[in-house]
């Protein structure tokens, strides 16, 4: 027992000394955040003579109008709270009719769906800047720099996964009880929306995380829909904005990727528990 | 032959009828239904006279059972009605913003698409592709794409199991460690990019060579710049692969390990013939997307180090191709990058796009022989 013990302790040394290193960088980025460009260029792992500097650097980046910070993480915020909406509704829809039609059509129409997972978003990147533009001659409205037409195409690349996930879940749920909801005169939108959608809440959350923290952190597909500087750019975009236009200051960088990073990281303290199971449970199924 | 005519014809007629049903039930689902519902609806409530719901009254006719099927009252045609309303938004988005640029961009890459002429682009059939396979640029790019998947997938699943190892032991402050591992993972690839660009070019020489003028760091001398990024990538990536196998050690029965241990198993011992062919299917699922994320890099590497240092390139390379002298390259130059870098940086968008599709067809057969392989491990495991 003895022995044990004493095994478990170096072991949880070792964990605490890993976990150190693991923050090491972080905690390097945060002291310098709250340097000088004269401190940093001193040395880069002192401690900062003064902290408040910090709100100096934030005042500074979020005042700079290549960030525009506030209405940059408005635009973030919008984004992907409403293509997560949207592909969550969507691709459920989808799967469950997907599921329970059984015809030809949506054995095919799923396996249609699935081709899409093997796409490597490099592969559509070009045609598709062309393809918004052609969209918006024809329809008149525009998709380009416009919260809807990064929406949509999120929606687009984000509809495979989900459905995928969604179909495997819904075929785990007894039809009894749509049979059931059926005779007690329930239509089949009612059906839908009323039944299924409370059913589906595990896998809703499993998708929330994968497909938010993709959505939130992505570079390629907005700098090409929205364009860096655009009206509506996101985070990602305005911070390689401002580090396209201020080369070598790492006061302000280091200030714009802390402010960037931290609206996720404290999501994360706060429902911790919720975003690891349902990563692990999304990658597993 | 006759009758292979006949299979055959039969068969297009069927396709044909059914793509002829699919284009007319999308109108009357969204036309003709709505707006007979709402006449029906008007003359029931206002004028208390029930009008019946649309069916043709000649059985016999070609559309009759297609509008029965699409716009009658019956529980049938309520499911039909549904399977389109829902399918819509999803199956809509999906075909218009993937399945169409993919096709435009399979004709792209055989023209000579610049992204200044745009209005008229021509047809210049499979020389992109004739041109892509003689870059020797893009073949280095993909052995050192190559290169640094390999090495990166070893790396990030030897790290990731044996945190998870660490985590699912019996420590006091594991939920700690789990979430302080994993953290990382929220930190996308572009501010990744820049933090570990700080530290690599500021705080690691003021940390090991204070006071002295650094020239060269990890990630500005080619020889070292890919072991820097597979530090960036691990560090990110191994807490979400850890969690992975972390849920997947926990679904090992402790019984089978107290067993073992009575019959005299050792640690080593038994993590390589009880734990491990338990968690073959982890093992599997965590290949393939470390496979995929590592093929596909590009934000970080951009960030970090905007496609990796100036170097030269191999001798053997550039003999192979009869070069006379061997050119720059960047040392960092993936393919998702040298695809970017082709289309935005030199405007040979044509070229780029047919880069882009030779890429997807190595992803698509390096990730389905990746699954089989590993299936067929797991069954042996």
């Amino acid at each position: 027992m003895k022995r044990e013990h004493v095994k478990l302790l170096v072991l949880e040394i070792f964990a605490i000394v890993l976990l150190l290193v693991f923050f090491t960088p972080m905690v390097i980025v945060l002291i310098n955040a709250a340097k000088t460009k004269i401190e940093i260029d001193n040395s880069a792992i002192a401690l900062p003579i003064n902290f408040l500097q910090f709100f100096t650097n934030v005042q500074r980046v979020v005042t700079e109008p290549n960030v525009k910070y506030f209405s940059s993480f408005t635009n973030s915020l919008v984004i992907t709270t409403g293509s997560l909406i949207v592909i969550g509704i969507a691709s459920s829809m989808a799967a469950w009719v997907l599921v329970r039609t059984k015809t030809k059509y949506s054995y095919l129409i799923f396996l249609f769906f699935l081709s899409g997972l093997v796409i490597p978003f490099q592969v559509v990147m070009l045609p598709l800047v062309r393809l918004l533009d052609i969209l918006d001659r024809i329809t008149g409205i525009q998709f380009a720099d416009t919260y809807h037409g990064v929406i949509l195409t999120y929606l687009g690349f984000g509809a495979p996964l989900s459905i995928f996930l969604f179909h495997g879940f819904i075929k785990s749920i007894p039809i009894d009880i749509e049979e059931a909801a059926t005779i007690d005169g329930c239509s089949k939108p009612q059906l839908f929306f009323r039944i299924i959608l409370p059913i589906l809440k595990p896998i809703f959350v499993t998708l929330l995380v994968l497909n938010g923290m993709w959505i939130w952190n992505d570079y390629l597909l907005p700098s090409l829909v929205i364009g860096i500087g655009g009206d509506k750019q996101t985070l990602p975009l305005a911070v390689a904005n401002l580090v396209g236009s201020f080369v070598k200051a790492w006061d302000l960088q280091l200030t714009a990727v802390v402010l960037a990073a931290i609206p996720v990281i404290i999501l994360f303290l706060f429902a911790q528990k919720h975003i690891i199971k349902g990563m692990t449970s999304g990658a597993i199924k | 032959m006759k009758v292979f005519c006949q299979k055959v014809g039969k068969w297009l007629l069927k396709l044909l009828l059914h793509l002829g049903m699919i284009i007319i039930s999308i109108p009357m689902v969204f036309v003709v239904h709505p707006v007979y519902s709402l006449v029906r609806w008007v003359s029931s409530t206002f004028f208390k006279k029930t009008l019946p719901p649309i069916s043709l009254a000649n059985k016999n006719s070609l559309f009759a059972p297609m509008f029965n099927k699409m716009t009658g009252s019956t529980t049938k045609a309520q499911t039909n009605r549904t399977f389109i309303y829902f399918l819509i938004p999803a199956l809509g988005a999906f075909t218009i913003f993937v399945i169409v640029p993919f096709f435009m961009g399979v004709y792209f890459s055989m023209t000579n698409w610049d992204g200044i002429n745009n209005a008229s682009l021509t047809f210049v059939g499979f020389t992109n592709y004739k041109n892509v396979f003689a870059d020797s640029r893009f073949i280095y790019s993909f052995m050192r794409t190559s290169l640094y998947s390999i090495l990166n997938i070893v790396i990030i699943n030897v790290v990731a199991f044996f945190l998870a190892l660490l985590v699912t032991q019996k420590l006091k402050l594991k939920n700690i460690y789990r979430a302080g591992f994993f953290m990382p993972n929220l930190i996308g690839g572009l501010i990744l990019g820049y933090i570990w660009k700080f530290i690599f070019n500021n705080a690691v020489p003021a940390i090991f060579s204070p006071g002295s003028a650094v020239t060269r760091t990890l990630i500005t001398n080619p020889d070292t710049a890919m072991a820097a990024l597979m530090v960036v990538v691990t560090w990110q990536y191994a807490g979400y692969i850890m969690m992975i196998y972390i849920a997947a050690l926990q679904n090992v029965p402790l019984d089978l390990i107290e067993a073992s241990k009575i019959d005299g198993a050792n640690g080593v011992q038994r993590l390589r013939h009880i734990t491990m062919p338990l968690v073959a299917q982890a093992f599997t699922v965590s290949l393939f997307l470390t496979l995929v994320t590592s093929f596909k890099q590009f934000d970080t590497v951009l960030a970090l180090t905007n496609g990796g240092p100036s170097t030269l390139m191999p001798e053997w390379l550039s003999n192979w191709f009869n070069l006379p002298f061997a050119p720059n390259v960047k040392s960092l130059n993936f393919i998702a990058y040298n695809i970017w870098d082709t289309a935005y940086n030199m405007n040979k968008l044509g070229q780029g796009q047919a880069k882009a599709i030779v890429f997807f067809l190595i992803l698509l057969v390096f990730s389905i022989a990746q699954v089989n392989y590993s299936k067929k491990r797991e069954v042996e495991l």
